[in-house]
């Protein structure tokens, strides 16, 4: 199978999905002529023309609710964020307007919008630029938000939310986009909001998303030499979320530790240990805890920066505390 | 102009007013709840304006839009149903008075956050632009909804694209409570569109004749592929912001001077001018859209006085029969919000 990198399959994506179906086009911040910023539309300019591919001003309210416009005609706009702190310029489009019109018109419009935004904590790019802000989108009704890890993921969640007629966001991370792993185009792609199992293990249910999956299981591998069984679940989906899945893993492993990115209180895994605390009590042998970032805007020095969102070493040892049964914060 | 086109325009506008004054009743009666925002005074523009577009135009509209609604065909009975929450709504009693949808007319809805008309007009008319058809998109907007941030990247990329758009301000110079020389450094919004090289006018709004061919003006140009135009329309709302708004920082000679005064002598309110116009300037400024089309329709030999009658108790009829259809239409269920909210997920399986 071929090795490409995570970038590569967003692009064979959206090239695909282009050639079959006129009705798809791309637009934002240098998605044309420059090739998109991390190379994600490159090529599809000379291809497609300027219609399809457009380049847009920095109006990120205004070309988003493009995308919204054009949907509610049948057509299938992807419309590039260049990130997701600059999408809290587009909320109004995606919140207000994407999500709630199919509804508030009783049904009456198709919105097969996708809107793509890497997020996350990258290299130093400093407190506006390495937020993931996911939450937002977790809570409101009438959006759907993939979060995929792989570069087989992004090339079937990103072809699955371009077929869809519902408004989806997709959130990528700065950090994946040069990650390499196997693609598959003739594989069958499995619903794109189920959850899966990356690792088998007996002891602990590790669920996590997005860059956090690869942490993970580098420190499940660790993990496995103390003897310890981690078993990893990638969400791939934050809303919905494949509660079967992870509780089908809770009850082999009794244990449940939530790994995010982005600072804990109020996060996406407040939900999803509450939800799953909710559904597995009487299974869980002891309390659910989350792991995430600092309560902090992320620093630019890079000392600092590293020390405020979860690493391998850090993912270990909040694994190990839970099930020494410490309180979070005492040494492992 | 044909007279079935004036005596049209004209039972539309009776329509419309008899439509919100019935409205306004029956919010007070507990019938209608919410934020009800009303349109007498302004009926000249959406007349005017509709009556000029084809039926293949697409329409954009806001929360003031009731009457956009009607003049655009959708059946009274469904918009007053829709007023009440009810299942035979013409959003099935999911939007209510400020989201009025109607794919079928292409009626595109109604917005309830000031600044959103023009980036759903853009991405329609980015759609019929692309596809090269020759619709024209109809967005409306009111003078307060001119400061915000998505006004001016849309006009930005509706005229780099050359989209084929209409924006039509509906200038009734008040933000909610606030005049227009309080809220716009530039009070002539139409100015506003040449620094985006927009061609743009300001018509009397109060004068729907004017409205009508300014209107038909500028879609020729639009189908002619020449881009975006821009129509400044200048009116003046009788009520209050909404129901909830009784409308004190007006002062009452303000307001009576527009609905009383059958002078069509229209002077436009001096540019430059930072506080309320004078009663003499009011007096002059312009009648209400209604009487002076009754007037015109009068003069002209036109219409006789036994026809008016007869088109306002026609428009009062349809008006009572519309409440009675919206009281009997059942409340809609939880079911059939869910359905509402998932009616575009097919054969799809998420999980």
């Amino acid at each position: 199978m071929d090795e490409v990198l995570y970038w590569k399959a967003l692009n064979l994506a959206l090239d695909a999905e282009m050639e079959a179906d006129e009705s798809v086009f791309v637009l934002g911040e240098d998605v044309g002529l420059y090739g998109g910023s991390y190379r994600v539309t490159e090529g599809l300019y000379a291809k497609y023309g300027e219609w399809r591919v457009r380049d847009t001003p920095i109006s990120e309210g205004s070309f988003t609710g493009l995308g919204v416009g054009a949907a509610l005609v049948g057509m299938r706009p992807v419309v590039e964020i260049m990130t997701i702190n600059f999408s809290l310029l587009a909320l109004d489009a995606i919140v207000n307007m994407a999500a709630k019109v199919p509804f508030m018109s009783g049904g009456q419009f198709p919105m097969p919008l996708v809107v793509r935004m890497p997020g996350g904590v990258a290299k130093q790019l400093a407190a506006q630029h390495s937020q993931r802000l996911e939450q937002m989108y977790m809570n409101v009704p009438g959006l759907r938000v993939a979060v995929p890890s792989t570069p087989q993921d992004a090339w079937w969640q990103l072809r699955q939310a371009i077929r869809s007629d519902e408004p989806i966001v997709l959130l990528e991370h700065e950090l994946l986009y040069f990650s390499k792993g196997p693609l598959d185009v003739e594989a069958k792609a499995p619903p794109m909001h189920r959850a899966q199992v990356r690792r088998d293990g007996e002891d602990l249910t590790l669920v996590t998303y997005s860059r956090m999956v690869d942490l993970s299981l580098r420190a499940a591998e660790r993990l496995a030499e103390e003897g310890i069984s981690v078993e990893v679940v990638d969400l791939r989906s934050l809303r919905p979320i494949d509660w079967e899945s992870c509780a089908r893993s809770i009850a082999k492993t009794h244990h449940l530790l939530v790994v995010e990115e982005d600072s804990r209180f109020a996060g996406a895994g407040a939900e999803i240990a509450a939800e799953l605390a909710e559904r597995c009590f009487f299974e869980l042998d002891a309390p659910p805890r989350r792991h995430g970032g600092e309560e902090l805007p992320i620093p630019y020095n890079g000392t600092l920066e590293s020390r405020c969102i979860p690493s391998v070493s850090s993912i270990a040892g909040a694994a190990r505390a839970l099930l020494g049964g410490k309180q979070p914060g005492e040494t492992p | 102009m044909e007279r079935e086109t004036k005596v049209s325009m004209l039972y539309d506008m009776l329509l419309a007013r008899a439509f919100e004054e019935r409205a306004a009743r029956e919010y007070t009666q507990g019938n209608i709840a919410g934020f009800l925002h009303l349109y007498p005074g302004e009926e000249a523009v959406a007349v005017g304006v509709l009556h000029a577009a084809e039926p293949s135009d697409y329409v954009v509209s806001t929360y003031r839009e009731h009457v956009h609604a009607l003049v655009r065909g959708i059946p009274p009975d469904a918009v007053m149903a829709e007023l009440f929450g009810k299942r035979d709504g013409c959003s099935r009693g999911m939007g209510g008075s400020m989201h009025l949808f109607d794919r079928e007319r292409r009626f595109m809805g109604g917005y309830a956050i000031v600044g959103e008309t023009y980036p759903v007009t853009l991405g329609i008319a980015y759609a019929v632009a692309m596809r090269e058809l020759p619709e024209a998109v109809i967005c409306f907007f009111g003078d307060g909804a001119v400061n915000q941030g998505t006004f001016h990247e849309s006009l930005n990329m509706a005229a780099l694209w050359k989209l084929p758009i209409l924006f039509v301000c509906e200038n009734n110079h008040y933000q909610i409570g606030t005049e227009i020389h309080r809220h716009s450094a530039v009070a002539e919004v139409y100015k506003r569109a040449c620094g985006y090289r927009i061609p743009a006018r300001r018509v009397n709004g109060m004068d729907v004749l004017a409205v009508y061919q300014a209107t038909q003006d500028a879609l020729r140009h639009i189908r002619e592929g020449t881009g975006p135009q821009f129509l400044e329309f200048e009116t003046y709302r009788f009520r209050g912001h909404s129901m909830a708004d009784p409308g004190t920082y007006r002062p009452k000679m303000e307001v009576q001077a527009y609905e009383s005064t059958e002078d069509p002598v229209v002077v436009a309110i001096e540019e430059t001018l930072q506080h309320y116009p004078t009663p003499e300037q009011i007096a002059a400024a312009g009648p209400d859209s209604i009487a002076r089309m009754t007037t015109h329709m009068n003069d002209g030999g036109l219409l006789s006085a036994q026809e008016l009658d007869r088109l306002k108790a026609r428009a009062e009829e349809i008006v009572e029969r519309a409440v009675e259809f919206a009281r009997r239409s059942p409340e809609p269920t939880m079911e059939e919000a869910r359905a509402a909210l998932e009616c575009n997920r097919g054969a799809e399986v998420l999980l």
